[in-house]
């Protein structure tokens, strides 16, 4: 499905968005009005220009139009792989571009993502991962590294891999597992301008980080939200 | 991986107050925790090893250390990512001196 | 100070840095490696794990200072965050929002996410990201140390740049992607992994404090990231989070991309920002180059 059809989908009732190097800014009307739509296509890889875009449109959100929520198109094929991109230290640029999320969060704009295509490890945390709620289309793939590649980085049989990744939401690809582990909120049929309304009228913000209390009521992540409050609550100095 | 499951009879360590830990899980290295056993003449030992197939050369190097030392009344848990003997030997004198060293 | 009596940083491990980092005796560790349980993921996988998973944290004192320290272990899955390591660096930073110490650090030494426990770690190390920005909105500095093996790579090195300020050594390495994934991905001619000189004038710590990345540059030595971590807590004020300051971060973050944005060696940057003979910057020591750099036209 292309960027077009998910947003007449996702906004009937009019948007105007342009699309730049990968990335998307602009304006949609919604029920409960305007919204900023942002994001990136066609699988970016994500480098110092898209971070700052990105970026500086939150930034100007946040000044121009105080609580204006924030609609975010995630399709991104993680980082860009460079020696350039890293001589200007691009965990540095995504760092930056998490927290104009954040401060956007934190000055009341609603947010959510909704994984269009593609999300992939550093891409995916800097914004993705960063909303108040994450959702993904259903032929959404989503992971930090296919399984055929992660048998060649840990020497583990891919058949093993396969084998195992039919029982164990932990490591292997995909946007269900990602539910599962409290990492997506939903996966959604198709987009749809109902479900929009939905999510948006139901995030709130800031709100906790509730991914790991999810992670254990959905049985993806067993252990995670137990050791954050055992750290929490010990004991300590007798 | 392989999980081995040892007791050893081992004169009494006097007891420590803290579990010791030594060593670390990295290549060629491994870590030992050891604690306060339920049997005071004995040395229980639960290895679990990146190795398979080596449990002759563990017993005879674990057994020699709790024959060795004062080292009854213990539970010894090692985590295991391809030590050779010699290090194995050090490390269980390491962590075994640590937790004695921790008697009040 | 002569080599010899250094007490390495990057060889030492992630205990022995705590031991080192705080006042003596003052390290009180939660969830010590009795109290825990080795990552399940990695024993369905048939691999060892170890008992604290990797990290060792708690709290302890620097210079009298409470802080909350979390210490990587790099020899272990090259420091990688998995489900119960990352659930403790979280459960360690909620806690120091209740509990206020005057800082947290973060002894980095990660290539960031476990694979093997690969949408675990992602997950966890975006909660460690909101987790930090919390804390810091809480009003908490959270200082990163980066001086491991490993360095500070993949979404650890995120996390580093989140955190208030980075203290690095010449020997420690921040960037996103690793120099073998470049290559392996993009070829030998855009990134030659071996190269170990040109790795380190692209993600090295002289290259990262030269160019602002960092705040301090100090020695591979335990005591010199004591007394670099003691010097930034004790002159440090969290500023409040607000748009001024990621206003003035994204100017200086585009206007670099714009003048440096087809650099592709540090020697390059070195010579743009003033350094008169940047081929001497590998070579010169740490005092040296701080000196340099306090020099720089601004």
């Amino acid at each position: 499905m292309n960027l077009n059809d998910i947003l007449d989908s996702l906004f009937p009732t009019g948007h105007t968005v342009s699309l730049v190097n990968h990335v998307i800014t602009g304006e949609a009307m919604t029920a409960q009005g305007k919204v900023a739509v942002l994001g990136t296509t066609d699988a970016a890889a994500i480098d110092h220009a898209m971070a700052l875009a990105l970026s500086g449109f939150i930034l100007d959100t946040v000044e121009k139009h105080p609580g204006r929520p924030l609609i975010f198109m995630v399709d991104t094929s993680g980082q860009a792989l460079s020696r350039s991109q890293e001589l200007l230290c691009l965990n540095g640029s995504l760092a930056h571009l998490a927290s104009c999320v954040d401060l956007a969060r934190r000055q009341g704009h609603r947010s959510l993502s909704l994984v269009t295509a593609n999300a992939v490890s550093g891409g995916f945390l800097s914004f993705g991962l960063m909303t108040d709620c994450t959702y993904a289309l259903s032929d959404a793939q989503v992971r930090v590294m296919d399984l055929r590649a992660m048998s060649r980085v840990t020497k583990i049989a891919h058949e093993r891999l396969v084998a195992l990744a039919g029982n164990s939401p932990t490591f292997a690809p995909g946007a269900e597992n990602y539910v599962r582990m409290g990492g997506i909120e939903a996966i959604w049929p198709a987009p749809s301008a109902a479900l929009l309304e939905r999510a948006l009228a139901s995030v709130a913000c800031p709100p906790d980080d509730r991914r790991m209390q999810k992670a254990l009521e959905r049985g993806g992540r067993n252990m995670a939200a137990d050791i954050a409050a055992r750290v929490q609550n010990a004991k300590v100095g007798t | 991986m392989e999980t081995l499951n040892f007791r050893f009879n081992s004169k009494p360590a006097p007891p420590a107050a803290d579990p010791a830990l030594c060593g670390v899980v990295g290549s060629g290295n491994l870590e030992i925790l050891i604690r306060p056993g339920d049997a005071p003449g004995v040395c229980q030992v639960r290895i679990k090893t990146s190795a398979r197939g080596f449990g002759e050369i563990w017993q005879a190097v674990v057994g020699a250390f709790a024959a060795d030392h004062l080292a009854g009344g213990t539970m010894v848990e090692i985590n295991d990512m391809g030590a050779t003997p010699a290090v194995v030997s050090l490390r269980l004198a390491q962590v075994l001196a640590e937790y004695r060293g921790g008697v009040q | 100070m002569t080599r010899s009596t250094r007490k390495s940083w990057f060889e030492a491990t992630a205990r022995t840095r705590i031991a080192g980092l705080l006042d003596a005796g003052s390290f009180c560790e939660i969830m010590p490696p009795a109290e825990s349980q080795p990552s399940p993921h990695l024993a369905q996988l048939d691999l060892p794990g170890a008992f604290d998973d990797g990290v060792v944290i708690g709290c302890g004192q620097i210079e009298k200072r409470p802080v909350f320290v979390a210490a990587q272990e790099g020899q272990f899955m090259g420091g990688a965050v998995g489900e119960i390591h990352g659930a403790k660096m979280v459960g360690l930073l909620r806690r120091a929002v209740e509990e206020k110490p005057a800082a947290v650090v973060l002894l980095i030494d990660s290539g960031g996410v476990r694979l093997h426990e690969a949408n675990a770690g992602l997950i966890a190390i975006s909660e460690i990201m909101r987790a930090v920005l919390d804390a810091r909105a809480a009003g908490l500095p959270v200082i990163a140390l980066v001086g491991g093996s490993c360095g500070a790579f993949g979404g650890m090195g995120i996390v580093a740049k989140l955190c208030s300020a980075i203290v690095i050594s010449e020997e420690g390495r921040l960037a996103l992607s690793g120099p073998e994934v470049i290559e392996t991905v993009a070829g030998v001619e855009e990134f030659d992994a071996r190269d170990r000189a040109l790795v380190w004038r692209v993600t090295g710590g002289k290259h990262r404090y030269l160019m602002g990345d960092c705040a301090a540059l100090v020695e591979d030595d335990i005591p010199a990231f004591r007394a670099g971590a003691a010097e930034l807590l004790a002159a440090w004020r969290e500023p409040e989070p607000g748009i001024a300051q990621l206003r003035a971060r994204q100017k200086m973050l585009e206007d670099r991309l714009a003048a440096y944005g087809d650099f592709r060696d540090g020697l390059q940057v070195w010579a743009a920002l003033g350094v008169a003979q940047p081929e001497t910057v590998p070579s010169i020591d740490r005092d040296s180059l701080v000196a340099l750099k306090e020099g720089l036209p601004t």
